[in-house]
């Protein structure tokens, strides 16, 4: 077994090193569902770490006690009543975000993060290592929401959490919106060149060609 | 792996206790928050009453319950005869829980049910602004299936009962971005000044597709559909077929309309 990683590794690796957005490409689907005003992103990332984190926690306490048969659904057991609890808290506590971000708070259920890190860490890892783990996983999906809602909040609609920044033209501003940014495929842009910004940093994270084009040898087209 | 841990009964076990604890947990959670969530749901309820009529937009929950209880006043009305019921307390009454009730309610045959809510309830609570003991517009509400899930929302009308002040949705789960744009203010904001029934009292408000002819002499009464969304516009045009009709609000609109004259 490798030596176990330590507490500000598993913290601070997911943010740039090991993003789960940018290099793992997970999470996609809510990353570009709800990132269209900064307020909804902050919370669905505070839902999706603290998530993260308990369940890594409870499935790592037991995880000797799991049965390898029935392991996914034992996992999916604890993250769903986790995320139903985050639910309810945010129904009891943030009425009108919980209406905004409806379905995504329940979908947290089925996204990969949360299943990735539970079966790729926290069935082999200490429960508190595993806690930190789901933190800095959180902290990493968070760190791409947070920039993601920035970008287009700002640009899209000239605010920033609802505050004006930009004074907008209709307003009698000068700063023409760009409605684009405000629908959900303008979030694969970004992160697209979130990508290629990050990978342009930290070289380590460009994946070698999975295939080569051969040059062509003979002169006829090819049918 | 030792094989203890991975036989049946062990894997029956762990699975019970775990699905034991689990729900004990989400169970907790629901009804220790229940209250705090029934709470926000009347304050949105108000919140978005407030807003049809026109009161104000983004009011604090203070606000909300000040300007609720001073200004709105709510009735329990019978929809068979139109007669208010004085029996029933309008804070306490719920109509949706009752159109659930065998007792309190009534199926609707295939038909009748244009907003396709299956069940009719035999009472509902409708809300009137007042000023000075005046009314100024008179709240229904108003509910129907659109593509994915029924429409909860209210219709506010003028003391002519016939010219809209503002329509709107409070719950609803329709596509976001198509359906959903049913709470968009820009579409909403098509609907005040629209004119509900023609001068037999017929509802004759209609959801048109490929915009509105300003010229047309049947402007006044109809709103673009919204793009991209066919089934939510239809279910909104024939929930507001059904609420104005006989089997809606229309007894008790005709009586109010006798007193008015």
């Amino acid at each position: 077994m490798a030596q176990q990683p330590t507490v500000k590794e598993v913290l601070f690796n997911p943010v740039f090193n090991n993003n789960p957005i940018a290099l793992q490409i997970l999470g996609i689907c809510s990353a570009l569902a709800v990132t269209s005003n900064l307020k909804t992103a902050l919370v669905m990332a505070i839902a999706l770490t603290l998530v993260t984190a308990f369940s890594n926690l409870f499935i790592s306490l037991i995880r000797a006690q799991i049965p390898g048969s029935i392991r996914m659904i034992v996992q999916m057991v604890i993250i769903a009543s986790l995320v139903i609890v985050v639910d309810q808290l945010l129904r009891a506590f943030a009425f009108s975000l919980a209406k905004q971000l409806s379905v995504f708070v329940g979908l947290i259920i089925t996204n990969c993060i949360v299943m990735g890190r539970a079966e790729a860490f926290a069935m082999q890892n200490p429960p508190m290592l595993s806690f930190w783990d789901g933190i800095g996983n959180g902290l990493g999906y968070s760190a791409m929401l947070v920039a993601l809602g920035i970008v287009r909040e700002l640009f899209g609609a000239g605010k920033l959490l609802g505050i004006e920044i930009l004074p907008l033209i209709k307003d009698g501003g000068w700063y023409l919106p760009n409605g684009l940014l405000l629908l959900p495929p303008s979030a694969f842009f970004l992160i697209g060149l979130f990508i290629w910004g990050l990978r342009t940093w930290k070289k380590t994270q460009v994946e070698p060609a999975t295939f080569r084009m051969a040059p062509q040898v003979s002169n006829k087209e090819a049918y | 792996m030792s094989s203890k841990k991975e036989s049946t009964a062990r894997t029956l076990l762990v699975a019970l206790t775990v699905s034991l604890v689990a729900s004990v947990f989400v169970a907790g959670s629901a009804v220790a928050l229940k209250p705090v969530q029934v709470e926000n749901r009347l304050l949105d309820k108000q919140r978005s009453i407030l807003a049809i009529a026109g009161l104000g937009d983004d009011l604090s929950s203070a606000q909300v319950k000040e300007l609720f209880n001073s200004r709105i006043k709510a009735h329990v009305i019978d929809l068979k005869t139109g007669e208010y019921n004085t029996s029933l307390d309008p804070v306490t009454f719920d109509p949706l829980k009752a159109s659930k009730d065998p007792k309190q309610s009534a199926a609707l045959a295939g038909a009748e049910d244009l907003a396709l809510i299956k069940r009719r309830e035999q009472f509902t609570t409708v809300y009137m602004v007042e000023q000075d003991g005046k009314m100024e517009s008179l709240i229904l509400p108003i509910r129907g299936y659109g593509l994915w899930s029924t429409l909860h929302g209210f219709l506010a009308i003028k003391p002519d009962f016939n010219t809209v002040v503002g329509l709107g949705f409070y719950q609803h789960a329709e596509t976001p971005g198509l359906g959903g744009e049913v709470d968009n203010p820009k579409w909403k904001s098509l609907w005040p000044g629209k004119t509900l029934f023609d001068d037999a009292g017929k509802p004759i408000v209609k959801i048109v597709k490929g915009g509105v002819d300003p010229a047309s002499p049947d402007a006044g009464h109809q709103v673009d559909a919204l793009a991209g969304a066919t089934l939510t516009s239809n279910g909104v045009d024939r929930l507001l077929q059904f609420w104005l009709g006989e089997q809606g609000f229309g007894p008790f609109l005709a009586k109010l309309r006798q007193q008015g004259a």
